[in-house]
C-alpha cells in the first residue's frame, strides 16, 4: 500500500467555499466595467480557481513531484504555442 | 484446492494508473487550449463585436451552472473520501449526487441553447448571417464549439461515473469483489476526469459570460 497524505474534509469545504467567493468576486468585478483591466482580472481569478481545483480537489498538492512536472510541461507547451501565435498575429 | 496452487496475485499500482490518467487529461487540456487560442486570436481581431455579442448571453444561467459544477466537484471529492474509508454506501450517494449535478448543468445549458435557437442564433443560421457582423458570427461559432465540446465532456463524465456507481453499489451490497482500496483508486481516476471538466468551465465562464 502506498502511504498518501490525505487532505482533511475541512480543507476541502474551505476550498469549495473559496471557489464560490471567487466566483462572486469575478462576477462583481466584471460588472464594474474596468475595460481591459477586467479581462486581466477575469483570467487571473479563473487561474486561481483552477489552481485550487488542481491542487486540492485533484490532489496535486499531495502527489509526488512528477505530477506537477508533467502539468508544468503541458502548461509550458501551451504558453509557447500561444506566444508564437501572437508573435505572428500581432505583427501582420 | 490443493495447497500447491499459489494464491492469485493481483498487481496494483495506483500511482502509475493516476499518472496515466493525468497524461490523458493533459491531452484534453491541449485540445481545449487550441480552442482557447482560436478564441484569443479572434477576440483581438473583433474585440468590439465580442464585447457586444457576450452581452446577449444569459449571465444568470452561466453563473448558476458555475455554482452547480463547482459543487459537483465537492461531491466528487466526498465520494472518493468515503470510498477510501470503506463506506461504499456513502460513496454511492455522493457519486449519485455528482451525476445529478452534472444532469442539472446539462438541463440549464439546454435551456440556454434553446433560447438562443429560438432567436435564430445557431451556427450558419440565416438570422445570424443577416443581422450580425462577422465578429459576432465568429463569437457564436466559438461559443457553440467550446460549450458543446465541454457539454460532451460532461456527458462522458456522467457515463464514466454511472459505471463507477454500479461498481460502488455492488461493493456496498456485498463484501465480495475487489477491495474498497482498489475501487477508491478507480473512483479517484474517474474523479480526476470530472474535475478537469470543472477546470475547463472555470475558464469558459469568464471568457464568454463576463467579458462584456
Amino acid at each position: 500500500m502506498e502511504n498518501r497524505v490525505h487532505i482533511p474534509a475541512g480543507h476541502v469545504l474551505t476550498v469549495w467555499a473559496s471557489l464560490l467567493v471567487l466566483t462572486a468576486v469575478t462576477v462583481t468585478v466584471a460588472g464594474l466595467h474596468l475595460g481591459s483591466f477586467s479581462v486581466f482580472t477575469a483570467i487571473a481569478i479563473a487561474a486561481v480557481k483552477a489552481s485550487l481545483v488542481l491542487l486540492f480537489f485533484m490532489r496535486l498538492k499531495v502527489e509526488p513531484v512528477i505530477f506537477r512536472v508533467m502539468l508544468l510541461a503541458a502548461a509550458a507547451t501551451i504558453t509557447v504555442i500561444m506566444a508564437l501565435t501572437f508573435a505572428d498575429v500581432a505583427f501582420r | 484446492m490443493s495447497a500447491a496452487v499459489p494464491a492469485p496475485h493481483t498487481h496494483r499500482d495506483p500511482e502509475v494508473s493516476r499518472i496515466g490518467m493525468w497524461l490523458f487529461l493533459l491531452t484534453e487540456m491541449l485540445l481545449f487550449a487550441g480552442c482557447f487560442l482560436a478564441y484569443a486570436v479572434f477576440r483581438v481581431r473583433y474585440s468590439g463585436d465580442f464585447h457586444f455579442a457576450a452581452q446577449e448571453l444569459n449571465l444568470s444561467l452561466g453563473l448558476v451552472n458555475t455554482l452547480v459544477l463547482l459543487t459537483s466537484s465537492l461531491t466528487m471529492v466526498l465520494a472518493i473520501a468515503a470510498m477510501e474509508q470503506g463506506r461504499a454506501g456513502r460513496a454511492a450517494a455522493w457519486t449519485g449526487a455528482t451525476i445529478a449535478l452534472g444532469a442539472v448543468f446539462l438541463v440549464v445549458k439546454g435551456f440556454e441553447w434553446a433560447a438562443k435557437f429560438r432567436h435564430g442564433i445557431y451556427p450558419n443560421s440565416p438570422a445570424l448571417a443577416a443581422a450580425h457582423t462577422p465578429g459576432e458570427q465568429v463569437f457564436y461559432g466559438l461559443y457553440y464549439t467550446l460549450t458543446g465540446l465541454h457539454a460532451l465532456h460532461v456527458v462522458i463524465g456522467m457515463v464514466v461515473l454511472a459505471v463507477m456507481l454500479v461498481f460502488v453499489l455492488r461493493a456496498a451490497r456485498s463484501a465480495e469483489g475487489e477491495g474498497p482500496g482498489a475501487l477508491a483508486d478507480r473512483l479517484e481516476n474517474a474523479g480526476l476526469y470530472w474535475h478537469l471538466v470543472d477546470v475547463i468551465w472555470i475558464f469558459l465562464f469568464p471568457l464568454f459570460y463576463l467579458i462584456s
